[in-house]
């Protein structure tokens, strides 16, 4: 009688070892563990919170720095591009097609003679525009989903959780192309596609992370306390999983943009005669071998600025001390 | 050490009718929880996990009664049970007198002001990205409406009390000790004015000189503010040094429950005995000459109770019938009770302590550490 019956080795939830932490397994053991992990993002318990000295920690990466500044610079001309860029951009000016850029015409003239500078400029609108729509729009969408998701679990999860994988098992940018294509060419229209496209991950990232915090005492805590799950979610979950979204939106929002320029290339973004930076690459690509180099304008726009974004992201997640993984 | 051990009213732990018959603050009733151990795609359940087996116990009001025993024997899980965080599969909880089990979710929420609860890990009890004020404040944010300067003066008396300072108002639990951090989840525990707090484990997480500061404040809360605490803890001497009453906890049943001197130094229960023992004396002179008793291997798997007593497979005076039929509580001669067979067949002890076995059978005799 005194056999132990040791072929449930793996179930057993009370290790041998004296470590009394243990003892919380058996809570776990009724719930449905199904992904269950706790992301290296969490903070952990010695850590000072993430927006204590962050610009001094973010000052500190210089090229995060730099691609910060680029940006705010390139949102400030976007906006402000009717008192910053004297020509229209989509007056046209046929004798001087393809013109090599000059002291009038900082980045030449396009195939239809129309200042390349002016267009850039009010191409950033529109292309940003597109992603801050995609972004945000994927994020107010995703945040609730996500809590909800990590924090209630069980069917409401499983069910959020399939959904979210059917959108996607379809590669990104062929959706993007579907949905587009179904909702009819137009800036909105691109952005609406892509935050159906990124939602599905932000759901993801914010799951995990509360699936992390839900297990920690100081959630325990406030529920012994008497604390409303909604009290919970706001007051304790929220800032916890705020750090590595704002790491995931900054990469995403470089990812909008080049998904907003393959659209926009493809003829689904904002129609002629106003620019997107996809559009113009789209135009330029169509004379490569009269004037090769105005691919170079707006394809380096587009390089850089997705470059930046991820910088930025980068920047972010060492100020903030959150790893994310990868998007 | 010696103050702790006079007591008011002896509920009697078992039986239910305390001598006088006022009703106890808390009083718990063969609560049980068993969790389902599920495997596979489909979540069968193939096996039952009895962590908790049926526990009577009371608290006085303004009363300390330790709660021991080893890593799962579901000392933790019987303190969430009583708070129910988690939920009991069976037995009663009464808080002065009102079904804990009987509330809804409003009402529960409501309850939960008389008991609070401080959890074993100050450095995972805190949220880390809150400020002291917003810790210490959460209760009030939960139950009042009350301005954030109104909550912020409640705060700063709250952690007078405890001994810190206002100016640790604003700070993140980073910037705090160990120690430090549990007395700040203890002044949130103090928030509501609860009449019994759940300390589980309070002080197994700091070192041995924070230990006794944090073991010392709870004391002094108790005499000052008649809090009532069910302290859980493995260390039965931290407990006797807190308590005034014991409860001995085994693979999820009390084996034994009684007056903490009396515990501590004339124990009636074979397994109270081999906790005592796994004191360390600290004089190395004693240490190395007395006579330990090593409990053999490890606890038996919940899973899997051993028959009879649960404690027979690891008893130093385990007889036939020890594995046939599970000992029923019996008073002892002290006012406690016990769950052991030599106090009712065999070698009969009636209540008294097991030093008196000696005459009966050779036994490991435990050298007095209390001198």
């Amino acid at each position: 009688m005194n056999e132990r019956k040791d072929s449930d080795v793996s179930t057993d939830p009370f290790p041998t070892s004296g470590d009394e932490r243990r003892l919380d397994l058996d809570v776990e053991l009724e719930r449905d563990t199904e992904g269950v992990w706790t992301p290296s993002s969490l903070p952990s318990h010695d850590e000072v919170p993430p927006h204590i000295g962050f610009w001094k920690r973010f000052r500190r990466n210089k090229v995060a720095l730099v691609a910060a500044i680029y940006l705010v610079l390139l949102v400030l001309a976007a906006v402000f591009a009717k008192q910053l860029v004297p020509q229209n951009p989509n007056v046209q000016n046929l004798l001087q097609v393809n013109a090599k850029p000059s002291g009038a015409h900082w980045f030449g003239q396009d195939d239809l003679g129309r200042d390349v500078f002016a267009r850039i400029i009010y191409g950033a609108r529109i292309s940003l525009e597109a992603s801050f729509l995609a972004v945000a729009l994927a994020l107010v969408v995703a945040l609730p989903l996500g809590l909800v998701a990590g924090f209630v679990g069980g069917w409401v999860d499983q069910v959020l959780m399939r959904i979210s994988d059917a959108i996607q098992v379809i590669p990104a940018l062929v959706l993007a192309l579907v949905i587009s294509g179904i909702l009819g060419p137009s800036t909105t229209n691109v952005g609406l596609a892509l935050a159906i496209v990124f939602a599905p991950g932000f759901v993801r990232l914010v799951r995990g992370q509360v699936i992390g915090v839900r297990e920690e005492t100081y959630i325990e805590a406030s529920r012994s306390i008497g604390a409303k799950p909604l009290f919970i979610i706001r007051k304790r979950v929220l800032h916890n999983v705020a750090s590595p979204l704002i790491v995931q939106a900054a990469v995403t929002f470089g990812f909008a943009l080049l998904a907003e320029a393959s659209l926009s290339f493809l003829g689904l973004g904002v129609q002629a005669p106003d620019a997107s930076w996809g559009t113009m690459l789209s135009r330029a690509f169509a004379q490569v071998y009269e004037a090769g180099w105005l691919l170079w304008i707006p394809g380096g726009a587009i390089a850089i600025t997705v470059l930046a974004f991820n910088l930025i992201g980068d920047g972010l997640r060492d100020a903030l001390g959150t790893e994310t993984r990868g998007a | 050490m010696s103050d702790a051990t006079e007591v008011t009213g002896v509920t009697d732990g078992t039986d239910g009718t305390g001598p006088s018959g006022a009703t106890p603050l808390l009083r718990v009733r063969g609560l049980r929880k068993i969790f389902p151990v599920r495997k596979g795609v489909l979540r069968r359940t193939v096996a039952h996990v009895r962590a908790v087996d049926g526990v009577d116990f009371d608290v006085g009001t303004g009363e300390i009664l330790g709660l021991v025993g080893e890593s799962g024997s579901g000392k933790s899980t019987t303190g969430r049970l009583i708070l129910r965080l988690i939920e009991p599969t069976e037995g009663s909880v009464e808080l002065d007198g009102k079904d804990v089990r009987a509330l809804g979710g409003e009402q529960l929420r409501k309850a939960r002001r008389d008991m609070q609860m401080v959890f074993q890990d100050p450095y995972s009890s805190l949220d880390p990205l809150a400020t002291v004020a917003d810790v210490v404040g959460e209760p009030f944010q939960v139950h009042f409406k009350m301005s954030r300067k109104e909550r912020d003066k409640k705060v700063v008396e709250l952690l007078e009390q405890v001994g810190l300072g206002s100016h640790h108002l604003r700070r993140f639990p980073a910037a705090f000790s160990g120690g430090q951090r549990q007395r700040i989840a203890v002044a949130r525990a103090l928030a509501l004015e609860p009449k019994l707090i759940i300390a589980d484990e309070p002080v197994s997480a700091l070192d041995m000189s924070t230990q006794s500061q944090v073991v010392n404040l709870l004391l002094d809360l108790q005499q000052r503010l008649g809090v009532a605490f069910l302290f859980i803890a493995h260390d039965l001497s931290i407990v006797h040094h807190a308590s005034s009453r014991i409860a001995v906890m085994y693979l999820g049943a009390l084996v034994e429950v009684g007056d903490a001197e009396e515990i501590y130094t004339r124990p009636r229960h074979p397994y109270t005995e081999a906790l005592l023992s796994a004191i360390p004396v600290p004089d190395p002179q004693v240490e190395r000459d007395r006579e330990r008793i090593v409990l053999r291997g490890d606890p038996p798997s919940p899973l899997n109770p051993p028959s009879g007593c649960r404690y027979h497979t690891r008893c130093n005076y385990a007889m036939d019938i020890c594995s046939v039929e599970d000992p029923q509580p019996t008073p002892t001669t002290s006012g406690g009770t016990v769950a052991c067979h030599l106090h009712t067949s065999g070698p009969t002890l009636n209540g008294r302590p097991l030093s008196e076995l000696g005459s009966v059978q050779t036994i490991p005799v435990r050298p007095s550490t209390t001198s």
